[in-house]
């Protein structure tokens, strides 16, 4: 049952995305003054959003696992936030590359940028933990603290490069100005689903790798014990 | 409550003691911050002005640098002969528990941040006597932050493989935010510039505000694990 929702989910991201790529890349005219490029938002944007998402899921997951020690909560914990990172990736790389073309330079450390990557570092973090923890219990309790602090951490840093300069490179035509057409929002929103569409295909993939592990791990535990 | 507060105490004072009976980290921290200091001095090859410019980002990197060698020890100290097992089974509470390691870690981090700083002072030409009060302020400050959250992760990697690599890769990313307002109010009060420092401090104040009371509760999860 659990296979047939990943086909569908991926089947349908796959479809939506080629759909919405044509739009972006084909149909849509170039942003007025940026040119080609200015279309990046549309793939750089969702990428952060979906990411976001995809951390809330797992840090939701992290304290439901500390309160219930539901190993579940933690398998799916893990799973949402290695897809976030793949996210997070996209978005610092689409970054990166508008960045070269329209200011020049490959990076700056603007608020935007260096939360976003420390966000990245902070769960990678997470991810180089896990394996070095062998007892189940204790990776999971680990890591959902670990999830908790980084989750708390991430706004401080965004306030503290803001405190230090805060003179506006990042543009934000999405969130704070409002300035994105009118026309850009429908293919803004389709990106969005389909980062998520494929982004919950690859979660249920993860979570039915972990679920065989965690059995894997019991059923190893048990042959030891006898 | 008054009970646990001095069991945290009493915590603090059996670390300290034990430290500097045999002064292990210590020695250790204050060596390490000298040689980062002399490595410093030779990769920065800067003019007087310039070198006042980066003087907060150089003196909180020797001291967080120097601070993750004692911090790294204090849940540590506890593995050989299930000391921590008798300490998390014992009637103090975890959080008491934590306190006390992190008053020790944190003495201990002043320690050798007051040993640190007139050498800072003394190989880069760097006059520190004139706001050293204020500069000591922020220095309670800011070592609370790297003590509590270095603690914190201490308890987390302390039965982790590879603890002491893994360590500085999970704590300095969630520092980022109290060393830059540490390094702004050091390279502000170090040059003498006639700044606000109030947005830094408060940033200071409520990254330590958060992250003391973050541990303080997810503490008992950690050690109960």
């Amino acid at each position: 049952m659990r296979e047939k929702k990943i086909y569908v989910l991926a089947i349908l991201g796959t479809i939506l995305m080629v759909a919405t790529m044509y739009d972006i890349l084909v149909a849509m005219p170039d942003e007025a003054q940026q040119g080609p490029i200015g279309k990046m938002l549309l793939v750089h944007v969702p990428a952060a959003f979906a990411a976001f998402t995809f951390y809330g899921v797992a840090v939701w997951n992290s304290i439901k696992f500390l309160v219930k020690k539901d190993f579940h909560a933690d398998s799916l914990a893990v799973s949402n936030i290695e897809v976030a990172q793949v996210f997070t990736l996209i978005n610092l790389v689409t970054g990166s590359l508008w960045g070269h073309i329209i200011w020049g330079i490959w990076w700056t450390w603007d608020f935007r940028l260096t939360s976003q990557f420390m966000c990245f570092m902070l769960y990678l973090g997470y991810l180089l933990m896990r394996p070095a923890v062998s007892d189940a219990t204790q990776r999971a309790t680990m890591s959902a603290i670990l999830a908790i602090l980084a989750v708390a951490d991430i706004p401080l840093v965004f306030f503290a490069i803001r405190l230090r300069d805060a003179r506006m490179q990042h543009p934000s035509p999405v969130l704070e100005t409002g300035k994105m057409d009118p026309s850009w929002w429908p293919p803004f929103l389709l990106m969005w689903v389909v980062y998520l569409l494929i982004g919950g295909a690859l979660i249920m993939l993860r979570l039915r790798q972990e679920t065989v592990r965690r059995e894997m791990d019991s059923l190893r535990r048990e042959l030891h014990a006898m | 409550m008054k009970r646990d507060l001095l069991a945290a105490l009493f915590i603090a004072r059996k670390d300290l003691r034990t430290e500097f009976r045999t002064k292990e980290a210590l020695n250790a921290a204050v060596s390490f911050a000298l040689v980062v200091l002399v490595l410093f001095s030779f990769a920065f090859d800067l003019e007087r002005s310039e070198l006042y410019d980066i003087s907060g980002g150089l003196l909180w990197i020797i001291f967080l640098f120097a601070g993750s060698l004692i911090v790294n020890r204090s849940f540590t100290r506890e593995v050989p002969n299930d000391c921590l097992d008798v300490l998390v089974a014992s009637p103090v509470p975890a959080w008491a528990l934590f306190l006390g390691k992190s008053i020790s870690s944190f003495t201990l981090l002043m320690v050798v941040e007051l040993i640190s700083l007139p050498f800072y002072g003394l190989f880069n030409n760097i006059i520190w006597m004139k706001t050293f009060w204020p500069h000591f302020g922020l220095m309670l400050l800011t070592t609370w932050g790297i003590t509590v959250t270095g603690v914190a992760f201490s308890a987390v990697t302390v039965n982790v493989r590879l603890r002491e690599l893994m360590l500085p890769v999970l704590h300095y990313p969630l520092l980022i935010p109290l060393l830059i307002g540490a390094m702004e109010m050091s390279t502000a009060l170090l040059r003498g510039d006639a700044v606000d420092n109030g947005p830094n401090l408060r940033l200071v104040a409520v990254f330590d505000a958060i992250f003391t009371a973050l541990s303080l509760y997810l503490i008992e999860f950690i050690l109960v694990t």
